[in-house]
């Protein structure tokens, strides 16, 4: 196939220019000057430039990578990746993608936070004035000081944030300072995988079910559910052994509402499926593999429980087990691909021969993302899934995937080794309800999922916010969460700590300006997989007056007199980042790793155990379930889950995984009014929102709503207008990109786009969580942001 | 001089673009200037049946800077001579020369010169020049995760890949004699039947 190419319009369009304006337009004056020159490539003089190895400044990304900086005069001049030879699939150069190769984009925006602030006007509006640090500190002591002795430390939040994430940047500092203050107010959970979290363990007792990646390898079947590693990464190089798996013969299926770019590069099939409704689907998977008896009856009968009425826990005889659910036994409704065709919109024969496929081109890989547990009934799709991989007895083999949250067997990634000390509060919250415990924390109990005492005694009155946008652009609902922090008797001192003045700080009273990990030491390993570490060395000076959160704090231990305890006797950064190298990851999972010393002085940048054999979730209690049983009450898989069952919420929190209808959802009453479901996925430019003002990321991928042309004809929206996207908790706007890559019926707005009001209070800058709701799942108290229905329509200002 | 070529894996590209953009910081390029794209195409269409999907579309990306033509149309249409091939073997612009009158960028039918609305002249892809004299490849090759680029020599690249095969939307390539080598989509071969179109992007 060809054409004209890609610029045929526009030459063509410069024919009728150019006719009319003749030949004027090569009358410059340029045109005279000397014409036959000789040009020569500027090549870098190495003596000005240094090069230093590092560690892609940590967000919560999904890989962690290693970078290759050009430093000449004290400034980065250039940006460039892994270049160890080799390439190894044991040990893959750790590639870089937009976000960090862009890097200089947002390190030098002079948008930067330079100097401390004060708010001057009413909280929210926006207003500043530039203080000392003097001052800052002051009023930070003071406030902290004060709110310890009117309310109590349980009265003080570091919210949940990673918009920093080395060991010694972001906001584990500030923890290990309140901790030696008498503490603050806990919480446990994530957003990102608030019900596998919760609800893998239920399962299998661990969190622990991914093999190592290399594993993929000798897999002949992978499902990308929801799954998008080109995209969201998921472990740097994931994508790559994928491909790799590929090459070696493995089919691919990727089963999301989105032509995403994994289901364009790693699959070669797609299939989309409604929203919310994957459970129905792997329901009925195991319906056919059931009826079809393809199911791995030795590998049920010695390590599962709850599958059918012959295991079923002491107590729980006669309740229903999950054969019975996928064959409709008590309820009448089997689980049939026809029944989930009219839920999920995918061909009754698509299921069948899916469910075929997967259960017997062994071994399989059902690799769940989490897009889809970030919703109303996350926790029903997480068990589903690992349901199906149960039942097909794809566990603790090579090639085969437990499913469930995937951690990698045999040792994760630390994520924090730093030394944050042990809370003196015992109250922890689940981290999505941290606007509960602002507007009733005393209420709080066990109901709304408080552990560590039976009730809190504070609500939260002071929050320090670090490396954070959840206070307001990443948190739900965003206009009940602004009338919250307007509200200064509710809390009554916000410290927002950051490089930009962001959605969130734009709610501080007090703006504490931090510097990025280009400007500090850190120390980082690999995020959820891998087997690295990099040293990430102080490479430029603090811009302006920003200073490391590591510093911020230890300045603020001064002022509180610990600073001898919080500095463990005068560390400063760098000092730490040898402590963590030589004392922990030395003496733990990495005794081959170089020492500091060394590892600075090679400027490596990271060190890599490469992976040969890679390490099989759950291959000793395959081989002997009674002598290696599972963390769950009887040992074993847990089909049916007995705690589960003892919640006695049947509705909301069965014993079985089952298909729930959401509370928003295109079958209830709420689609008459709001019939487009949206989901805001991880977008390529940012990491959540971070990045969202990199000028060459975001030029890559404006911030638009994704439609369907059919959505978009009935509304008479054309590509690139403005569009409206509203329901009864806010409205936001931004340009509609039209797209065949979306299923119809479904939109996306991509998550993490920064808050910006107009005066109406229509958000400008398109932040899905106008639209998204406070609401919690039940189970884990999670967050269900991407179940939301809205209308779309034409924006005419 | 050799002949270069770029191979071009657009069965395994996830159009993210870090090419583009380690493209942008080794050359320091403004928003506007993309020496390297990533053009998104679309094709086919949803058909429903009793509420399920039957029929789905498809895409698939592919990412271009400059070809390196043996037959170059960009010099053939600029007026100034600003276009030319350097000693090295690369098409080169001079700037000094160049008048911005866009001609090269009509002319190309990869887009592959790019006005710089600040310097009032065009710019485009030189290969990294400066890289292959250290011996290494272009910036953008060394940083796709899907390892879906390379580059070197015409007779480095055919041995390893062969010569590819053409794909929508690029032009019949025996006019211009690109120095690229695409091993196509997949979903390339869909958009014979099927309508396929360059989704809207952001370089016009």
């Amino acid at each position: 196939m060809s054409s004209d190419g890609l610029f045929s319009t526009s030459r063509r369009s410069f024919m009728k220019w150019s006719a009319m304006f003749g030949s004027a337009v090569l009358g410059g004056k340029r045109a005279a000057r000397e014409i036959f020159t000789t040009h020569k490539p500027e090549l870098p003089k190495e003596n000005e430039i240094k090069i230093v190895r590092t560690g892609c400044p940590a967000h919560n990304c999904g890989g962690r990578c290693l970078l290759k900086v050009y430093v000449k005069d004290g400034i980065i001049t250039r940006i460039e990746t892994d270049d160890r030879p080799g390439d190894d699939i044991s040990d893959p150069q750790l590639r870089a993608c937009i976000r960090g190769r862009s890097y200089r984009k947002r390190l030098y925006h002079p948008d930067r936070l330079k100097y401390p602030l004060k708010r001057t006007g009413k909280r929210g509006e926006g207003k500043f004035e530039r203080i000392s640090w003097d001052e800052a500190y002051e009023i930070m002591y003071n406030e902290i000081s004060r709110i310890i002795k009117q309310y109590g430390n349980s009265a003080i939040f570091i919210p949940y944030g990673t918009g920093s994430y080395t060991n010694l940047n972001g906001r584990w500092p500030a923890v290990r300072l309140m901790n030696l203050l008498g503490g603050s107010l806990g919480y446990y959970n994530s957003y990102s995988w608030a019900c596998t979290n919760i609800a893998t363990p239920y399962v299998y007792g661990t969190l622990n079910t991914g093999n190592q990646r290399q594993d993929w390898l000798n897999s002949r079947y992978i499902i990308m559910w929801g799954w998008n590693p080109a995209e969201m990464k998921d472990g740097t190089n994931s994508e790559y052994f994928i491909r790799k798996a590929r090459e070696n013969g493995a089919r691919t299926v990727c089963i999301d509402p989105r032509l995403s770019m994994s289901a364009v590069s790693l699959a070669d099939e797609w299939i989309p499926i409604r929203p919310g409704t994957d459970a129905a689907m792997m329901s009925a998977m195991a319906y056919v593999i059931i009826t079809e008896k393809l199911t791995d009856d030795d590998f049920i009968r010695r390590c599962c429980s709850g599958y059918d009425s012959t295991q079923m826990p002491a107590g729980c005889e006669n309740e229903e087990s999950y054969k019975d659910y996928i064959l409709g036994t008590r309820d009448g409704i089997p689980k049939t691909p026809e029944w989930a065709e009219k839920i999920t919109a995918v061909p009754a024969g698509t299921i069948a021969r899916i469910a075929r496929e997967y259960a017997t081109l062994k071994p399989a890989v059902l690799y769940q993302g989490y897009g889809m547990q970030r919703r109303a009934y996350g926790e029903q799709t997480v068990r589903a899934g690992a349901a199906l991989s149960a039942i097909t007895g794809n566990i603790g083999i090579p090639g085969g995937w437990a499913s469930g949250l995937g951690s990698q067997a045999g040792g994760e990634p630390f994520w924090t080794v730093f030394p944050a000390g042990e809370n003196p509060v015992k109250a922890r919250i689940p981290v999505f309800l941290w606007t509960e415990a602002i507007i009733r924390g005393k209420e709080m109990g066990a109901a709304e999922g408080v552990r560590g005492v039976t009730r809190l005694d504070n609500n939260i009155k002071l929050i320090w916010c670090i490396a954070s946008n959840i206070l307001i652009n990443q948190h739900s609902n965003i206009n009940r969460t602004t009338s919250i922090l307007r509200d200064e008797n509710l809390v009554e001192f916000i410290a927002v700590q950051d490089n930009f003045l962001t959605p969130s700080a734009m709610f501080a009273d007090l703006v504490l300006p931090a510097c990025t990990q280009f400007e500090t030491w850190g120390v980082e390993d690999g995020w959820k997989y891998g087997e690295e570490v990099f040293l990430t060395p102080k490479i430029i000076e603090p811009l302006y007056e920003s200073k490391s959160d590591y510093r911020i704090c230890a300045d603020l231990a001064k002022r509180f007199g610990v600073w001898n305890e919080f500095t463990a006797g005068g560390r400063d950064e760098k000092a730490w980042a040898e402590w963590i190298i030589d004392e922990i990851y030395r003496k733990t999972r990495f005794p081959g790793m170089p020492p500091f010393r060394e590892l600075e002085k090679s400027n490596a940048g990271v060190y890599v155990k490469p992976v040969r054999e890679p390490v099989i979730a759950f291959a000793d209690f395959r081989k002997d379930p009674e002598k290696h049983p599972l963390n769950t009450p009887t040992g074993r898989i847990e089909l049916f889950s007995k705690p589960l069952f003892d919640m006695k919420n049947p509705e909301e929190i069965p014993a079985v995984p089952k298909y729930i209808q959401e509370w928003e959802s295109p079958f209830g009453k709420e689609a008459e009014k709001y019939p487009l479901q949206a989901i805001g996925h991880h977008y390529m430019p940012r990491v959540h929102s971070t990045h969202h003002n990199n000028e060459w990321t975001m030029e890559a991928f404006p911030q638009v709503v994704f439609m369907n042309k059919i959505d978009a004809d009935r509304r008479k929206i054309k590509n690139g207008d403005i569009v409206k996207v509203f329901n009864d908790r806010g409205a936001l706007l931004a340009r509609c990109r039209i797209t065949s890559k979306i299923m119809p019926g479904v939109i996306d707005i991509p998550q993490g786009a920064w808050y910006k009001p107009d005066k109406k209070g229509i958000d400008r800058g398109g932040n899905i969580n106008m639209l998204t709701t406070e609401r919690w799942t039940a189970l884990a108290k999670g967050n269900p942001q991407h179940t939301i229905m809205v209308e779309v329509e034409k924006f005419r200002g | 001089m050799p002949k270069y070529a770029f191979y071009i894996n657009s069965s395994a590209c996830s159009g993210c673009k870090t090419c583009q953009v380690a493209c942008k910081d080794k050359n320091d390029l403004p928003p506007g200037v993309s020496w390297r794209r990533v053009y998104e195409i679309e094709g086919g269409n949803w058909k429903e049946e009793n509420g399920a999907f039957t029929s789905l579309p498809f895409g698939y990306f592919l990412s271009l800077s400059c070809q390196n033509c043996e037959n170059p149309e960009c010099i053939k249409a600029c007026p100034t001579t600003a276009m030319h091939v350097n000693t090295a073997g690369i098409v080169t612009i001079n700037e000094e020369l160049c008048i911005g009158c866009k001609y090269c960028s009509w002319a190309c039918p990869y887009g592959a010169p790019q006005y710089d609305t600040v310097k009032k002249v065009m710019t485009k892809c030189n290969l990294c020049e400066d890289y292959l004299a250290a011996g290494e490849k272009p910036s953008c090759v060394n940083s796709c995760p899907a390892r879906a680029l390379d580059f070197g020599t015409w007779e480095e690249m055919t041995a390893r890949y062969g010569t590819g095969e053409n794909v929508f939307p690029l032009p019949e390539p025996s006019r211009y004699k690109p120095g690229m080598i695409i091993k196509p989509h997949g979903n390339a071969s869909r958009t014979r039947d099927n309508k396929a179109y360059i989704a809207e992007n952001e370089y016009k």
